[in-house]
């Protein structure tokens, strides 16, 4: 039961971090990276909350969040791919956008009565006869909608990465684009499609947090977050599982937390809140070596 | 130079203008406002420059690490240790005279060890420094979170936040009734030091050399890893002082919101400014200009606050997309496209 509780919890803190982790791995195997995942992780997190708290549905706040994701994304595209402008700065500039922009919107259209903001939270979607396994039933089986997004696009992800014609032309984009365009692939075209799904996928991220993982929204909320989807991504060997598995010792470490407060051990909080940050750090130092990142990851690219 | 800086003024304000009239204030009084709130008078402009004091060194040690390959996008973190250090060093026991000193190098060496610890994790075992950076600026956040509602706590046990400094720690004010401090001067000189540093001197070229073309430099017999090292150290250093001198010269003391993500905008500053030390200083006051007129903005037009992240982002993503260098390449694309399909080339 606790073993239960905790892999549960472990799933939910990890998801927002596993889905944009899975988007922008997509977005780096093409050559493009977005350090304005953050900025557009938060864009979809308020817009979770807007479109939850003013349709009364948490199902239209994850499409909020997904479209606001995908916008924020295009123009990260329209900025660092069609103009071929420096990636780290418009990364940067959307990410001071959104910092902006949702709490100056916050401020005006939901923060107004002082009292915490309550959401509708995604419902938990119960998988019949699996929700009894022993052990992982409940963990697995009893999840909110995202949570499967989540884990289903993983082996998806993988499986279109490794396998077919479209992961590897995508691929041939983050090693070689020049040659990738000798042979007629249209890269900017293709970047900028991976950008507006690893736009939506980060969106959707935002919403599993202010839906599912904390009910509320307060400025600022991803704290952070988006930036170590980036670190997954990196963790991870750009791999989808590695992703997930970077995702999840997150999300566990970050479930840790609420076992020891529960059972009230005399470590001051921050401790735990440090924990998921240097456990992270240790299996980086115990498992390194070999990761290669994409040949011609954030460099810029500007010929056809 | 001077083109995109009046781009970037151009657009910010009219980006802000345009934010305040959604936000259903006077467009004009809020301009009005954030020009006079930064630079309308003499305590104005004294606000901008003390803003300025961080985000100087600290975009000055984001400078540093990139030219010398080295991706630090932790000034975040190191500044924040560097402030813990200094904190330490201001209000521990012992005589008080040049105590400033101490809080200045505790700093320093606190966000150059910092940093040393991405340096370790990239030279024996490869990892990637923009995750090691990032991380350990969550442990540093939690870190002063722990220190000043732990160990560090003012004796009154009220907030959570540390003893005021002894006065011999707190930077001097050479101008009486401002709030002017020592800083103010140490972080324009480091801004300067570091162009130089990189320019004229050997360890500047050695440096520049490992950041742009590492195996050649190695082959030209140059120690890579021993100046990977030196640049990380440096590059913490300066955010730590950055944080040294917000606590001996600002604050007074350490509580857990003291930077509101200074090490985060040292980066855009960096780039914005083209990575040399006009431009680092150019963009650190401008945004430190915008900063200091928020406050105002926001008391006067009842422009919220946080708009300014977003104009400082807006200015940042048009100066990027207006790079003159990007506009011309798309320029000679089309022209490309055009000449393809038998159409003149412009």
């Amino acid at each position: 039961m606790l073993f239960e509780g905790f892999f549960a919890a472990g799933l939910v803190l990890g998801t927002p971090i596993l889905l944009v982790a899975l988007g922008e791995l997509l977005v780096e195997r093409t050559g493009v990276l977005n350090i304005g995942i953050e900025g557009v992780m938060l864009g979809g997190a308020f817009a979770a909350a807007l479109g939850a708290y003013s349709s009364g549905s948490a199902a239209w706040g994850a499409v909020a969040a997904a479209a606001t994701g995908t916008g924020l994304a295009l123009l990260f595209a329209l900025a660092a791919v069609t103009l071929a402008a420096d990636q780290i700065i418009v990364g940067a500039a959307i990410n001071l956008l959104a910092l902006g922009v949702t709490g100056a919107l916050y401020r005006a259209l939901l923060g107004a009565t002082g009292t915490a903001l309550v959401l509708p939270t995604l419902p938990p979607l119960e998988v019949p006869v699996l929700r009894h396994l022993p052990l992982v039933g409940a963990a697995l089986f009893g999840q909110h909608a995202l949570v499967y997004l989540g884990l289903c696009l993983t082996p998806v992800l993988a499986f279109v990465l490794a396998h077919t014609g479209l992961g590897l032309r995508l691929r041939s984009l983050g090693d070689h684009p020049h040659a990738a365009a000798s042979l007629g692939l249209p890269v900017r075209r293709y970047r900028v499609a991976t950008l507006a799904v690893g736009g939506a996928l980060g969106g959707l991220g935002g919403a599993a947090l202010t839906l599912a993982a904390t009910n509320t929204f307060v400025e600022g909320i991803t704290a952070g977050r988006g930036f170590i989807a980036l670190a997954v991504v990196v963790f991870g060997r750009w791999s989808p599982w590695g992703a997930l598995a970077g995702s999840l010792l997150f999300g566990l470490a970050s479930a840790l937390q609420f076992q020891f407060q529960a059972a009230a051990l005399a470590v001051p909080y921050q401790l735990f809140l440090m924990l998921p940050y240097l456990l992270t750090l240790v299996v980086l130092l115990l498992s390194a070596g070999g990761a290669r990142a994409p040949r011609a990851l954030g460099a810029r690219y500007d010929r056809d | 130079m001077l083109a995109p800086a009046l781009v970037a003024l151009g657009v910010s304000v009219v980006f802000a203008a345009a934010l305040a009239r959604i936000g259903g204030a006077d467009p004009w009084t809020a301009i009005q406002a954030l020009v006079v709130g930064s630079v309308g008078s003499t305590s104005n402009l004294t606000a901008t420059l003390l803003k300025a004091t961080p985000l100087l060194l600290t975009g000055a040690a984001v400078m540093l690490a990139f030219k010398s390959g080295v991706f630090n996008i932790g000034a975040e973190g190191q500044f924040l240790v560097g402030a813990l250090a200094a904190t330490i060093a201001g209000t521990a026991p012992g005589p008080d005279t040049g105590r400033w000193l101490l809080v200045l190098l505790a700093g320093s060496l606190a966000g150059a060890a910092w940093a040393a610890i991405a340096a370790g994790f990239r030279i024996a075992r490869g990892v990637n420094e923009v995750i090691t950076t990032i991380l350990l600026n969550f442990v540093a956040l939690y870190l002063v979170s722990y220190a000043v509602d732990g160990p560090l706590q003012e004796a009154a046990r009220q907030y959570p936040q540390s003893d005021a400094l002894v006065a011999g720690a707190l930077l001097w004010r050479p101008f009486a009734g401002s709030r002017l401090h020592l800083g103010v001067a140490i972080a324009f000189a480091a801004a300067l030091a570091v162009g130089a540093l990189l320019t004229r001197t050997t360890l500047g070229l050695r440096l520049r050399a490992a950041g742009s073309n590492a195996p050649a430099a190695r082959l030209a017999g140059f120690a890579v890893t021993r100046d990977l090292t030196v640049a990380f150290a440096l590059s913490g250093a300066l955010a730590g002082l950055a944080g040294a001198v917000e606590v001996a010269g600002v604050t007074g003391r350490l509580y857990e919101r003291i930077s509101p993500g200074y090490g985060y905008t040292a980066i855009a500053i960096a780039l914005l400014g083209g990575l040399r030390s006009s431009g680092v200083i150019a963009a650190a006051l401008f945004f430190a200009a915008l900063s200091a007129g928020a406050g105002a903005m926001e008391r006067s037009a009842g422009v919220s606050s946080v708009l300014v992240l977003a104009v400082q982002g807006a200015t940042l993503l048009v100066i990027a997309m207006l790079d003159v260098a990007a506009l011309r390449r798309f320029v000679e694309r089309r022209a490309g496209i055009d000449s393809k399909t038998g159409a003149d080339a412009l």
